[in-house]
């Protein structure tokens, strides 16, 4: 469980995060969602310890960052699966050695042992016969999984994902989104994906934190958003048509 | 503007404590080392053999062309040649040319890494990232003198080419030439210079590439901006090693 209590960042006098409280429960896909500008990425890299917040805590099932010591933080930050927008694979290495870095970089395993357990998280990504390619000769949605794969190959307890479906086609953007609520229930992991895409938000939205301009606008399940009043909500969630319809079904249901 | 300048020397000394604080494992790190050896030693030889060769044959003919005076004896063609090229071409002239090939290949590549959030992912992780990318480099670089070595050597060999064969001195005349008031220390002198430039030709070109901002333009601005940077440094060291080595 991820606790933030009112945080709040500002960059050159500007107040982007104003006070954000939320919790982000274990074995759920937490989404944040908001208009760009409205803070998500920043909130996003304040519970990745990229950003630090003027105020305010972020803890770690207890675990309060800031008053980690650096040998605290960088064991805390072995504990976390990040997948990036642009997947950020290691250009030089191939998909093989991408997944398998967090694993040399901390374990003491062999390398048959590190071998195996990328076979193995390769293959539940369903990624069987990319272990020798480079990250440049990948599709995107095959890049992403296997940044999800190296992102969950240490079995990490927290799980970030910044707008994983950014860049790929529908039927690609269901898979990956399947997959990472798949994976967090399988290892019960804390998940926390930043998105726009509000597909995602229908489909996997367990627990979704709806910022407006730094500010906690709105939160509660997939299930709510249907039914809330919320204007700020309504207006960004529903600004399509096509969602409007299916709001529209699911309340007539 | 000076407040601006100050602030990024200080960010730079900040930066070369973070390299040496939580060294990345050894297994991993004797790899990226082999690497960077290739990519920055091995890499360069063919380049750095072929300037100095050249380099050193010019600045023979240069000589001879300019010893006029018949009472001039022509043994001095070498002894200039081993002069230039042992104290001041190989060991600064080729850490310039360095700085263009190893420094804006240091720069991009680590500038490319921060823009598609590489360095992000390694921090995120857990790793040291300055460790990581710049560590290896340093270690590397240690070799540098092993490359400035062959440039002297390839230098006089190009100067003594280009005399005797161009018919500007005899063979004879350019060893005794070569070997004349040979002072040893000048050897030292020239490493402990190739040595610190090693060190700035790692971290300067490390340093515009790890805290550079914005895309692919930037990245191509900061390799201009580290490859005058580290050249300016390199010149003024050798300024300030001259003096102190040299000079009194």
């Amino acid at each position: 469980m991820i606790e933030v209590k009112n945080v709040e960042k500002s960059f050159g006098g500007n107040k982007i995060l104003k006070g954000i409280s939320t919790v982000f429960e274990t074995g759920k896909t937490n989404l944040i969602i908001g208009q760009s500008g409205s803070g998500k990425t920043v909130l996003l890299k304040s519970l990745l310890g990229i950003h630090t917040p003027e105020s305010g805590t972020i803890s770690f099932d207890g675990r309060i960052y800031s008053e980690l010591n650096p040998d605290e933080k960088r064991e805390l930050r072995t504990e976390i699966g990040m997948v990036f927008q642009g997947s950020a694979l290691f250009d030089s290495m191939t998909v093989a050695e991408n997944v398998g870095f967090p694993l040399r970089m901390f374990t003491k395993d062999n390398n048959s042992k590190i071998q195996e357990r990328v076979d193995f998280v390769l293959k539940r990504v369903n990624l069987t016969d990319a272990h020798k390619k480079l990250p440049s000769e990948i599709s995107g949605g095959m890049q992403k999984r296997v940044a999800i794969a190296r992102a969950i190959v240490n079995n990490p307890k927290y799980l970030f994902c910044d707008e994983p479906n950014s860049g790929l086609d529908p039927n690609t953007a269901i898979l990956i989104d399947n997959l990472i609520k798949e994976i967090t229930e399988e290892y019960n992991i804390t998940t926390v994906i930043n998105t726009h895409d509000m597909n995602s938000v229908m489909e996997i939205g367990e627990k979704i934190l709806f910022l407006k301009d730094g500010l906690k606008a709105w939160e509660g399940s997939k299930e709510e958003i249907f039914r809330t009043d919320n204007e700020a909500v309504v207006a960004f969630v529903y600004s399509s048509n096509l969602f409007k319809k299916v709001r529209e079904a699911y309340l007539k249901d | 503007m000076l407040i601006r300048y100050i602030t990024q020397i200080g960010r730079y000394f900040l930066m070369l404590k973070e390299i040496f604080n939580k060294q990345t494992k050894w297994s991993v790190m004797k790899n990226l080392i082999f690497k960077e050896i290739d990519d920055l030693i091995i890499g360069s030889l063919g380049i750095v053999a072929f300037i100095s060769f050249f380099v050193g044959g010019v600045v023979a003919i240069q000589t001879a062309l300019n010893l006029t005076n018949p009472l001039i004896p022509k043994y001095l063609i070498g002894f200039a040649t081993r002069q230039s090229v042992i104290l001041e071409f190989a060991p600064t002239f080729i850490s310039v040319i360095m700085a263009g090939k190893m420094g804006s290949f240091i720069t991009s590549s680590i500038g490319t890494m921060r823009v598609t959030e590489q360095i992000d992912a390694l921090e995120v992780m857990g790793v040291n990232s300055l460790n990581y990318l710049v560590f290896p480099k340093i270690i590397a670089l240690l070799l540098y003198p092993f490359l400035i070595g062959i440039a002297m050597f390839l230098g006089v060999l190009g100067g003594w080419m280009a005399g005797v064969y161009g018919g500007f001195t005899s063979s004879d005349e350019f060893i005794n030439g070569a070997q004349m008031d040979f002072i040893p220390f000048h050897i030292i002198y020239a490493f402990i210079k190739t040595l610190i430039f090693a060190m700035l030709l790692a971290t300067i070109p490390s340093f515009h590439g790890y805290y550079m901002k914005g895309g692919a333009l930037e990245v191509g601005r900061a390799s201009t901006v580290s490859f005058v940077w580290t050249s300016v440094t390199i010149i003024l060291f050798n300024y300030i090693l001259t003096q102190l080595l040299l000079g009194s």
